[in-house]
């Protein structure tokens, strides 16, 4: 038998390390649709409790929505369960075409690839289109399948200060010499829920002859006027040359992802992308609903509309209950608690009130900016988010936070 | 030799830190969650230029990394 009992033991003891340093983690099981309310077992074996969900990726509320499933149902009677094929072989159906096509026109691009999911298009797109001639410069705070994808190519990298455009010129300067520049961000941070100053970026790029590449995963179908994105956000529609997106959070939350930009570098995607080359890509259920959500989203503005209110309310309510949230405009809303324990006690007591937030600690976020992350949708109603305020507020009291500043919750719980 | 912690002090108060960030010697640059291992590559590249040093892979850990001094101490072995 080859799996001894000293590498079970090896493993035995890795886990019982991340469990005695408190980052072991653990799922909840869903018992019902991913929704603004939701059916959870958690611990597993308990009995399952109704809580209100405020911190899914569910942005739009289209996970569950009735036009979506009816045409995933299509998909999967028209078009089958599986292409057991990856792309270039015989894994491509008109479907397949029609979805970059609607992604490409949706974001304002020359040419869309699809992925298996915005994971894979951050893995491939790097490695696809640099070479050890150029440089990768990110933001500090990017996503960590960007800093996988750019472990994966051979190009030179570098990181800039979060959100600070004077080291990012530095940067640029530093690498004059490079045969290509790459300035590389999120569109919306995930954590922070703050956004990239896009159209800074796009005018440094424009100076220093650098490209834009902008993850945009928790942007795309709500952030800007009509829901395009970040670069919609700040006038630059058209000036990033590559952004990778998800189908995985509010374009129907299944899973899927893509390179979207000029022409030709999709094409190199195309050519050399090692995640779209050698594994199958969306399955046909999935195209169609994602091409429904499409549909929804460019007929009205109406979920994206709803969602910025919702936004708003849930972040004036926090502050109004004396929570210090970060400051911002998305739908991302971070309740700081700074130390790691008070965010676990907090979530759990929130939970015992029905609602459902997790906490985040170091090594997720920085050390001392412990946070609950919280995520408003469109799918809440207004009696959610009282609901939600009322159990925050309950909960802050408690612990005597509400009103205090970073550095007296510090003094109360330390870092 | 002073002036190698110095010159480190200073590199990573200006690449990494913020306004806000109090940087000492001994503050745990990478368990602290000041540097991410991603980033420690271009501290490593500063210092090799700098000194004029090579750095091998299996050296340049996060825990060789951990503080301005231990930096300095990595810097001189290879110095040597």
């Amino acid at each position: 038998m080859s799996y001894s009992d000293r590498a079970r033991g090896l493993y035995l003891n890795q886990l019982n390390g991340l469990k005695e340093s408190g980052i072991f983690k653990q799922e909840r099981f869903i018992h019902s649709n991913q929704s603004a309310e939701i059916e959870v077992e958690y611990p597993p074996g308990s009995s399952v409790k109704k809580v209100i969900n405020i911190c899914s990726n569910n942005y739009l509320g289209l996970s569950s929505h009735p036009e979506v499933v009816k045409a995933a149902h299509a998909g999967l009677d028209y078009r089958g369960f599986g292409m057991s094929s990856v792309r270039f072989i015989c894994g491509t159906q008109d479907i397949h075409h029609e979805l970059e096509a609607r992604v490409t026109e949706f974001l304002g691009t020359e040419d869309t690839i699809l992925f298996p999911s915005c994971m894979d298009a951050n893995a491939g797109v790097f490695e696809a289109i640099l070479t050890s001639d150029d440089v990768m410069i990110s933001d500090r705070l990017v996503h960590a399948s960007i800093i996988d994808g750019m472990r994966l190519c051979s190009a030179e990298h570098d990181t800039f200060k979060h959100s600070n455009m004077e080291h990012l010129e530095e940067k640029l300067e530093q690498y004059a010499n490079k045969r290509l520049r790459m300035v590389i961000t999120d569109g919306v941070f995930s954590m922070d829920g703050d956004t990239a100053r896009l159209d800074e970026m796009a005018r440094l790029c424009e100076k220093h002859d650098a490209l834009l590449f902008v993850d945009d995963s928790h942007a795309t179908g709500f952030i800007g006027k009509t829901g395009r994105g970040t670069h919609e956000k700040y006038g630059v529609m058209g000036q990033v040359d590559v952004i990778t997106t998800t189908f995985g959070k509010a374009l129907g939350g299944a899973s899927g992802g893509c390179v979207s930009g000029r022409r030709e570098l999709v094409e190199m995607c195309r050519q050399r992308a090692r995640p779209y080359l050698f594994s199958n890509t969306i399955s046909p259920v999935i195209v169609s609903g994602t091409l429904r959500a499409f549909e929804l989203l460019t007929q009205t503005t109406e979920r994206r509309d709803k969602l910025e209110k919702n936004t708003i309310y849930w972040r004036k309510g926090l502050s109004e209950a004396g929570l210090i949230i970060k400051e911002g405009d998305t739908p991302i809303v971070p309740v700081m608690l700074f130390n790691a324990k008070l965010s676990q006690d907090f979530s759990r007591d929130l939970y015992d009130l029905g609602i459902y937030a997790i906490g985040f600690f170091f090594p997720v976020v920085p050390q001392g900016q412990a946070r609950i992350r919280t995520q408003v949708s469109a799918a809440h109603e207004i009696h959610h988010l009282n609901q939600a305020l009322e159990a925050f507020t309950a909960i802050g009291k408690k612990y005597n936070i509400l009103g205090k500043t970073k550095q007296e919750i510090i003094e109360m719980y330390g870092m | 030799m002073d002036d190698i912690k110095e010159v480190v002090l200073e590199y990573v108060k200006a690449e990494y830190a913020e306004d806000e960030d109090e940087v000492t010697y001994d503050t745990p640059l990478i368990s602290g969650g000041l540097v991410d291992s991603f980033s420690m590559v271009s501290l490593k590249r500063f210092l090799e230029t700098k000194y004029k040093i090579s750095i091998p892979d299996d050296k340049a850990t996060p825990e060789a990394f951990d503080s301005v001094n231990k930096i300095v101490q990595l810097v001189k072995e290879f110095q040597k």
